[in-house]
Order: structure tokens, then C-alpha cells, then sequence
């Protein structure tokens, strides 16, 4: 079975809420919509208090090319424009919206029947792709539309679909597979269509059997979709990784995907696009999971962008007495949360509940140079040593050990023997050697 | 007894060559510099701490030679005397700098700011800071892990258990820059020293709105804006919700004190004034 060649590592799953149906989650009485939800430039508001909205409606619009549309996901009045917390602690700019029932903008297709033919030409499904709001719903948040067009003289050769969910604990691809196949393969070919390719790949690891035997019954009525089952690896959900999972090709570091030819969309976000494009329904609601070891009511979620986190944990049944950490996504890569008053942003993949036993760092010692790290980091970087320089300030030796290519997994500190902290150096050192190559790029 | 001349001679005629040959090269590639150099550099304090912005005391020395007047050329670590003594060995005039301090600019202790969560990584501000908001509702506030007392190569500051914030020794203080410099969050300034260190500080850096700042620390500056209408010589400007008072017009009035609903507004130093709230008071 495939994998990726370099590093890596095996959490155990604890995929609990896996094969739980796809509830709706209550609409809350005002949501808070951030106007920072991708990666790039912060949206820009067009309402201003007072105004009425629609489900659907446009609210904020992109403020350039890297940079998405919002649309309200609720109906009602526009109570203010205001700071509001995010998942990191720092107050950014929302909308607040005060929730009247719920219409819907009449453009929008709500009926459940599937809609396979799509006649738009390729650029007009990237502008629909683009008016519609749509990033990558994996996490990292990069508007879907740049993605699709890549830059003059590369050619995207394969659609590569990232259905892998390597994360521990998250179901939500997963059950989205499960429930909406049919509609994630009509937007595999939305997408094959529109970046002109004619040959796609789904990647979907070994420990959902039943979702890749689901998809592989499905695909056969359409064209060109394979689908390649994974052997079970995390971080082969990475961009790089998955491509090399999947095609067997290398993205040189430094460079994208498309440098190799190959384009990336995670399967949540293909949902959104098969949506968008067909049912003329702007990315307004997620599917979030809320799982954890001693949460009474695991689930997977669908939730309107905006409501506020502690509504979606009231649902599932309230925070557990022991939690000692809230994490926003997975366990590897997610970030613990300092309040539940936050909102569910497009890139807020699970609510993950870790009891206090578990959420509490271990006492940590010296290296041993074991090189655990060595062996576990995917993108074949030395953590240790980048650890070290990043402890004594180093930046110009980080650069050249190649810092800016690490993605963050956490492969290094989850193996370290020791219980070094050395995802949080690494971070840290990327940020900074981030900073001064960008400030580099601006005197040039 | 042959064989000893002849090494002898060799070594002499080795010697004589490289001797010309160094004579050669000395004279060729002669740098002069200044003897007045070595001079100026044995009265600066050899720290090489770089408040002056040169990478050493000897690079500050050269500068300062350089240099057509010393206005802008200041020793933070020595001071007006410092400069003084400079300028007479380089027969210059020399500036009138006014002596700064590094001041922290965050009143939030851990028993006005409360901890809403808990942070368990690594003990550094920056990496805090690079990760997430503060362990309290502020974002703006002083961290508490120490980043500038780590940076302070004079052991001028210290963390005070009780407020959980850096206290800067004033005599200690060469306000070289570093504890500015090594600051994630922006907090410590440098600010003039001023007649006996009397000081009138905005002790805040939230720039949030006012209602929202009081929920999480009752000591922040809101942004009201009554120091600035009250301030006689137009010191205070207000910026992103947040007032700041310049200390080179500051008259030390003290009038902006008593007008702060918040009590943000600090003066240090001033044993005199007992009808005034005294910093330590209303931190701990």
C-alpha cells in the first residue's frame, strides 16, 4: 500500500465519532462572524449596522487576490461591526449578526436532488468558485480560487484529492464521504474541468474501509477518478506528502505543488465547491467535529460559520469536568483554545476535549541525540539542531537548514523521548526567519 | 662543524628576506588610524552593549571621530559625562542629549489581571507570544516570562514575584535598548530620565476600546481622552485608544493623574506627593 517515502508517524486514531450522522447544529441567537477567516488579506465588511441580511448574502468582500468572500449564514439584522476574540487569543474584526428566522437568498438550489451536469466554462467556475467564498476547508484556509489559477507557463497535470484525515480523533471528512460521495465526485469533476485536467486521484487512508469502498463503488460511473487507498501515516494529509503518497513525485523545497504539476483540494472544500457551483450556495456552514475522550455526545456537526463555539459544546452535551485542554482541530496540529467564546471559522475542522491527565506536558530532560526527530520529520529536517539555533537566536544558520520547509506537524516533539519542546522553538524560529526573509524581499 | 655555517648562513639569509619582505609590505599596506581613537575609546565603558546603534565601544569611537558634530552621538551607558569627556579629547561640542531610562509601560499584576487560562510551553515571551494572546484577557499585556530581564546584560531588571511584572533598577539602567528590542509585546520604552527621575508614565499599551479593556484589567488605559483636554502644554496625544505622554514636553504637572478614571496614568519618583496613589500601591 502507498504512503510517503520520508519520516512520518503513528498516533493511535482514536476516531470516535466515526460513523455518526451529520446533525445540524442549532443556530445560535446572534452570530459572530470573523472577517479574517483565510490565509492573505482580511475581508473587508460592505454591511454596516442595522442592515438586514439573508442566508447567503455577501457580507465582507475579498480585499485582494489572496483573500476570500464571507457570506452571512444567518438571517437577520446586523448589530455591529466589532473586535471579537479568535481562536489565538487576539481580538480581529467581525460582524455580529442578530439571528431573525432563517430565509434563505432565493438563488440558492435547497432541494437535496443531485445535479450532475455542470455547462460553465472553466473561467467561469473559478469566478463562482471565487464569489463564492470558498478556501481550503483542511485547515490552512488558502482561497481555493488562487489555487486554481496557476501562475504563466505551469500546467496542472493531476487533480489530487485530499480525502486522508490522518489527524487523530477528526471524523468530519470522513462522514462527509460517507453521506455526500456523490456530490464530492460531481465537484472531483467540477474542479478536473476546470483546471483542465482529465485524470484525478481521491487519497484516502486504510482505516476507513468503508469510505473508500463507498467512493470506489461510486467512481465508476465517473471518468478519469481513481481512487488510492493509503496506508495509515500521519502527516499524509501535508500538501507534499500527500502528493507523494499518492503520484510518487517530490515538490522541490521551497516550491508549490504545481511546480510538479500537481494541484491539491481537500474533499471538504470539493463538497463546497460542487455547492457553490451547482447549487448556487456560498460557503456559509462547515462540518465541525466535536469529540474528545470523556465528552458524553461525540458528533459530527453541521454548523453555520460564526457560531459561537460554546453553543456547538452545549449541543454535544457540555465540556466534561476533566478537560484540562479545548484544542480547535486535531490534536497534532490544532491549537488549544483560551475561551469557548469563539466562533467556528471556515478553517475550524473539530472541537477536541483532552482530559487534564493527558493535555499536561511531562517533565523535560536533555537531549539525547537519539535523533527520533530526525527520523519522524517529513520534510527531512534536523528538529533538534533547528531547536538549538532557534535557542540562540541563529536565524541566518535556520535559513540555511532549511527552517522556512517545515509544516509544522508536530512529528518531532510527539516522538521526542524527552519531552522537548521542540515544535514550539521550530515555530517560533519560522516565524522569525519568516520575518526577516519577507523583510529582505521588501527592501530588494 | 661545515655543516653548522651552512644552516647558519641559511637561517640569516631566510631571515634577511622576510624581513625585507615584511618591511615591504608593512609600508604598502599601512592603515593609519587616529591615535586620538584609542583615546576616546578608554573613556567610553568598554560594555559594548550597542545602545549607541555601533557594534561596539571601538565602533562608536571611530564613528564619533567621524563625525562632523557629536549631536546625535550619544553613550547611553556613560551618559552626558561620558560625552563630555569625548568631546574634549576630539576637540568637538559636545550634544545635549538628555539621559533616558527604559520604563514598563503594563500596571496589570496578577491580582488586577486575572489568569484566565493556562499556558504550559516554553517560558519565553516571544515563543508566547508567537502562539497565542497572554494567559489573560489583555493581548496586549506584559507576558511575565521574563524576555527582557534575560536580554539586560546589567542586571537592571528583576522580576517581582508579587506583580508577576519586570522592575527596572534605575541605577543599573544604561537604557541600552536591548530590553526594547527583546519586548514581544511592545511594553518597555525608553523614556527620559528627567530632574531626580521624576516621571509621569500612561502605564498601558492596550490600544482595545475602553468597555471592553475594564472586564479584563481594571487598570488599562480606556482611551477617554480627559488627560489630553486637561494637559496645559499639549503633551498627551491619544492614538488607537491608547494615551501617550511625551516626556520632553512634559512638565510633570501632574494634573492628568488626577483626571484618569482608570488610575493608568503613574508618576514615579515623587516622594513629596502623598495625596497622589503611589505606584507600588496600586500594583500589589
Amino acid at each position: 500500500m502507498k504512503t510517503f517515502r520520508m519520516g512520518g508517524i503513528h498516533p493511535k486514531a482514536y476516531k470516535f465519532s466515526a460513523g455518526m450522522k451529520i446533525q445540524p447544529a442549532t443556530i445560535p441567537q446572534q452570530v459572530i462572524v470573523p472577517l479574517g477567516q483565510n490565509l492573505g488579506g482580511p475581508s473587508l465588511a460592505i454591511v454596516v449596522p442595522g442592515d438586514m441580511v439573508k442566508v447567503g448574502q455577501m457580507i465582507a468582500k475579498a480585499s485582494g487576490f489572496v483573500s476570500a468572500n464571507i457570506h452571512s449564514s444567518v438571517s437577520g439584522k446586523v448589530n455591529k461591526i466589532d473586535v471579537a476574540l479568535d481562536s489565538s487569543g487576539y481580538k480581529v474584526p467581525s460582524v455580529y449578526i442578530d439571528v431573525i428566522g432563517d430565509e434563505w437568498l432565493e438563488t440558492i438550489d435547497r432541494s437535496l436532488e443531485i445535479k450532475r451536469e455542470c455547462l460553465l466554462t472553466p473561467p467561469e467556475i473559478i469566478k463562482k468558485i471565487s464569489d463564492s467564498g470558498i478556501v481550503g476547508l483542511g485547515g490552512a484556509t488558502f482561497p481555493t480560487h488562487v489555487k486554481l489559477s496557476p501562475p504563466p507557463g505551469k500546467k496542472a497535470e493531476v487533480l489530487i484529492i485530499n480525502a486522508v484525515e490522518c489527524e487523530p480523533y477528526l471524523t468530519c471528512d470522513h462522514q462527509l464521504m460517507l453521506e455526500k460521495g456523490e456530490e464530492i465526485l460531481v465537484g472531483v469533476s467540477i474542479l478536473m474541468k476546470a483546471i483542465g485536467v482529465n485524470h484525478a486521484v481521491i487519497g484516502i487512508e486504510n482505516n476507513k474501509k468503508d469510505a473508500i469502498e463507498h467512493m470506489q463503488n461510486l467512481s465508476k460511473t465517473f471518468e478519469g477518478i481513481q481512487i488510492i487507498p493509503l496506508k495509515v501515516r500521519y502527516p499524509q494529509g501535508g500538501e507534499k506528502q500527500l502528493i507523494d503518497a499518492t503520484i510518487g513525485r517530490q515538490v522541490p523545497s521551497g516550491s508549490l505543488p504545481i511546480e510538479v504539476g500537481a494541484v491539491v483540494q481537500n474533499v471538504a472544500t470539493t463538497f463546497a465547491i460542487y455547492e457553490a457551483v451547482q447549487k448556487n450556495k456560498p460557503l456559509f456552514e462547515r462540518i465541525v467535529t466535536i469529540t474528545g475522550k470523556s465528552i458524553y455526545k461525540h458528533g459530527n456537526y453541521r454548523a453555520r460559520i460564526g457560531t459561537p463555539l460554546s453553543v456547538l459544546v452545549e449541543q454535544a452535551g457540555g465540556a466534561p469536568e476533566d478537560t484540562g485542554k479545548i484544542v480547535a482541530g486535531g490534536p497534532m496540529m490544532g491549537r488549544a483554545l483560551s475561551s469557548l467564546d469563539v466562533s467556528v471559522a471556515k478553517g475550524t475542522s473539530g472541537v477536541l476535549f483532552i482530559p487534564s491527565l493527558e493535555s499536561a506536558r511531562k517533565k523535560m530532560s536533555n537531549c539525547m541525540r537519539c535523533a527520533k526527530c530526525v527520523k519522524a520529520c517529513p520534510m527531512g529536517l534536523e528538529p533538534y539542531l533547528l531547536m538549538k539555533e532557534s535557542e540562540r537566536s541563529m536565524w541566518n544558520e535556520m535559513e540555511s537548514d532549511r527552517i522556512m520547509d517545515c509544516i509544522e506537524c508536530g512529528c518531532c516533539a510527539f516522538s521526542c523521548p524527552s519531552n522537548r519542546p521542540l515544535l514550539d522553538h521550530v515555530r517560533f524560529g519560522k516565524t522569525t526567519v519568516g520575518k526577516i526573509i519577507r523583510n529582505r524581499q521588501v527592501k530588494k | 662543524m661545515n655543516i653548522i655555517i651552512i644552516s647558519i648562513l641559511t637561517l640569516l639569509v631566510v631571515g634577511a628576506i622576510s624581513a625585507i619582505v615584511l618591511f615591504i609590505v608593512s609600508k604598502k599596506f599601512k592603515i593609519f588610524e587616529d591615535p586620538v581613537i584609542n583615546k576616546v575609546v578608554e573613556v567610553l565603558p568598554s560594555v559594548n552593549c550597542g545602545g549607541c546603534g555601533f557594534p561596539s565601544c571601538r565602533g562608536f569611537a571611530i564613528a564619533c571621530q567621524k563625525a562632523e558634530s557629536l549631536e546625535h552621538m550619544v553613550c547611553t551607558v556613560g551618559g552626558l559625562q561620558t560625552m563630555e569627556r569625548v568631546a574634549t579629547i576630539l576637540d568637538k561640542k559636545a550634544g545635549s542629549q538628555y539621559s533616558t531610562v527604559a520604563v514598563v509601560r503594563c500596571g496589570g499584576s496578577c491580582k488586577i489581571r486575572l489568569e484566565k487560562n493556562q499556558y504550559d510551553g516554553v517560558k519565553s515571551c516571544s515563543i508566547a507570544h508567537n502562539l497565542y494572546g497572554g494567559h489573560t484577557g489583555c493581548a496586549f499585556g506584559c507576558l511575565g516570562f521574563g524576555d527582557c530581564k534575560v536580554s539586560c546584560k546589567f542586571n537592571a531588571i528583576d522580576l517581582n514575584p508579587l506583580t508577576g511584572l519586570p522592575e527596572i533598577d534605575e541605577d543599573k539602567c544604561t537604557s541600552c535598548n536591548a530590553c526594547v528590542r527583546a519586548c514581544p509585546k511592545a511594553i518597555i520604552e525608553l523614556r527620559r530620565k528627567g530632574i531626580k527621575s521624576h516621571r509621569i508614565v500612561v502605564n498601558c499599551v492596550n490600544k482595545d476600546k475602553g468597555s471592553r479593556i475594564i472586564e479584563s484589567c481594571p487598570v488599562a488605559c480606556t482611551g477617554c481622552g480627559k488627560c489630553v483636554k486637561e494637559c496645559a502644554v499639549d503633551a498627551i496625544t491619544l492614538t488607537n485608544n491608547l494615551a501617550y505622554i511625551d516626556s520632553t514636553i512634559c512638565t510633570l504637572c501632574g494634573k492628568c493623574l488626577e483626571v484618569c478614571p482608570t488610575k493608568a496614568i503613574i508618576e514615579v519618583d515623587f516622594p513629596g506627593r502623598k495625596h497622589l496613589i503611589k505606584m507600588d500601591q496600586t500594583v500589589i
